[in-house]
């Protein structure tokens, strides 16, 4: 998203980190930096450890071994008021928007912000009106409930959850899935912005290679729990990878076949 | 045979293991209850939906347990002549046993179930995990006011079906049984002491904090899906069941002796 990063001090930085579920081990070592305003994207066939990955480096599960570091700072064995403290610079969209059902669309929004700062009923409501206009939605959809939403409004009112406290790093989940090309388009477009306007760090995990060109500066892909290439997202259909070439062009045959994905599942 | 008792080893280390969990999440459930910060809104809407929203069903319950209890101890102590004793015993056995336990196991089917299929549901769609990210510790959000919440409204509710279920026995009693309305009311506050309706309280309390806690952990560790939920759901109402009935006896015997 930016074409030069400002800080040469990696924003994020994971070194062999490894977890395991039972006997199964999802991830074997993975390697990754992320420079400050940087924008990663992480692709990758179902059930090859993504979203694990994610989860490792915002501390909601915990990472068998390996190093995470945010802006230098080790988090593989951090206690819980670091991991918290931590947290508070991350934000986040899940593939599934986990919207809180029982909430208006303004109570949402506003979620984070009504944790840590004294908020008035109305300040929060101008607040969440304010950041979903930004986004593109009616500011009147503040008093909805997000089973009221269609699909793409809800991704953007998560959008909205994610960035309504500017967060300095923001990690997405599947941003477009489930969407229709359009609707994707103009989701990647907010988060750019987003990231944008933030100045903020940001990884993606995305299955969707269009939207994946969009958003992302560097691209890493994930094969059997390691990162089997990373480098520049206009490297990507050059990168000399087999997995690489048949995963980015979608084509049936190829070392990525279903089968060997069940065999890496199974461990 | 190894097999055999590779089968045994498994399962009581997972009995072992789910025992641990519970303990742990007991511990932690407790201890986030009594720390900052306190989500007074949550613990509202929970005192709402599991004191208010509950009245009718245990008051249905407790009524029609009374009525019965009127017409079947009439019926047993008829037998030898001790038809007066009819108030006594409606009004020992509400308050003691049949307020609380019956009133713990309606709520049980109720609340317990309502709140693993919610927080299981919050749990298979990520809105957990959210929270975390969000700077909400799940547990301080979810779980503690939903505890202090079934703990504290339980022995409202009871005192409440207490009252309806006596009130059940004497509409029986006086409009069924031919009973004086006056005699059978001073029968009824005769020989019942404060022990009694306290006994039936503390009974409540403990049902209370059982049901949520069994609610919460099964739902906070709901598998995926709906098949997940589904069965967190109804784990909830078992455990919480049979655990109703075993705290019964421990409590009952502590203040027996």
């Amino acid at each position: 998203m930016t074409d030069q990063h400002k800080d040469s001090t990696p924003k994020i930085v994971l070194q062999g980190m490894t977890k395991s579920f039972g006997d199964k081990q999802v991830l074997r070592g993975i390697d990754l930096e992320v420079a400050a305003e940087e924008s990663l994207a992480i692709i990758g066939t179902s059930g090859c450890g993504k979203s694990v990955t994610l989860k490792c480096l915002l501390g909601l599960l915990r990472a068998d071994g390996g190093s995470i570091r945010v802006d230098g700072e080790e988090m593989i064995n951090a206690g819980r008021h670091q991991m918290e403290n931590m947290r508070q610079r991350f934000g986040m969209t899940f593939q599934f928007g986990a919207l809180f059902d029982s909430l208006p669309i303004w109570e949402n929004v506003t979620f984070r912000l009504r944790q840590r700062q004294h908020m008035t009923r109305q300040q929060a409501r101008d607040a969440a009106a304010e950041t979903i206009t930004q986004l593109g939605l009616a500011a009147h959809v503040i008093d909805q409930y997000p089973a009221e939403l269609s699909g793409g409004m809800q991704k953007r009112v998560a959008l909205a959850r994610a960035i309504a406290d500017k967060p300095e790093i923001l990690l997405f989940d599947e941003p477009t899935s489930g969407l229709d090309p359009i609707t994707g388009g103009v989701i990647d477009r907010l988060i750019i912005d987003s990231v944008n306007r933030l100045g903020a760090t940001a990884v993606t995990i995305s299955h969707d290679m269009a939207s994946v060109r969009r958003i992302a500066d560097k691209v890493a892909m994930v094969h059997n729990g390691v990162i089997i290439w990373c480098g520049p997202a206009s490297e990507m259909d050059n990168s000399g990878v087999e997995e690489v070439h048949q995963f980015v062009h979608g084509l049936a045959d190829g070392p990525l076949t279903l089968a060997a994905q069940a065999e890496a599942r199974r461990g | 045979m190894i097999g055999f008792l590779q089968n045994i080893g498994r399962t009581t280390l997972a009995f072992l293991a789910a025992i641990g969990r519970l303990s742990l999440f007991t511990l932690a459930a407790v201890r986030w209850t009594f720390l900052p910060p306190y989500y007074l809104r949550q613990l509202g809407r929970q005192m709402v939906d599991i004191g208010y929203f509950s009245l009718p069903v245990v008051g249905l319950t407790t009524l029609f347990s009374g009525m019965v209890l009127a017409l079947q101890s009439y019926t047993g102590f008829a037998r030898f002549s001790a038809e007066d004793t009819v108030a006594t015993v409606v009004v020992l056995s509400v308050t003691r046993e049949l307020g609380p336990v019956l009133a713990g196991l309606m709520v049980a089917g109720r609340i317990g179930a309502s709140m693993a299929a919610e927080i299981g549901t919050m749990r298979v769609t990520d809105q957990i995990d959210a929270l975390d990210t969000l700077s909400t510790r799940p547990m301080q959000y979810l779980v503690a006011p939903r505890i202090v919440a079934g703990t504290v409204c339980l022995p409202f509710l009871v005192l409440i079906g207490d009252l309806i279920g006596v009130f059940g026995g004497y509409l029986v009693g006086v409009y069924r049984l031919g009973f004086n309305p006056s005699i059978y009311l001073s029968r009824t506050l005769e020989y019942l002491e404060i022990s009694d309706v306290t006994l039936g309280l503390v009974k409540a309390a403990v049902f209370g904090f059982l049901i949520a806690l069994m609610g919460c952990y099964h739902g906070y560790h709901s598998g995926r899906g709906a098949e997940g939920v589904g069965r967190a759901t109804t784990n909830a109402v078992v455990s919480a069941s049979i655990l109703i009935l075993i705290a019964n006896y421990i409590v009952t015997a502590l203040f027996f002796g």
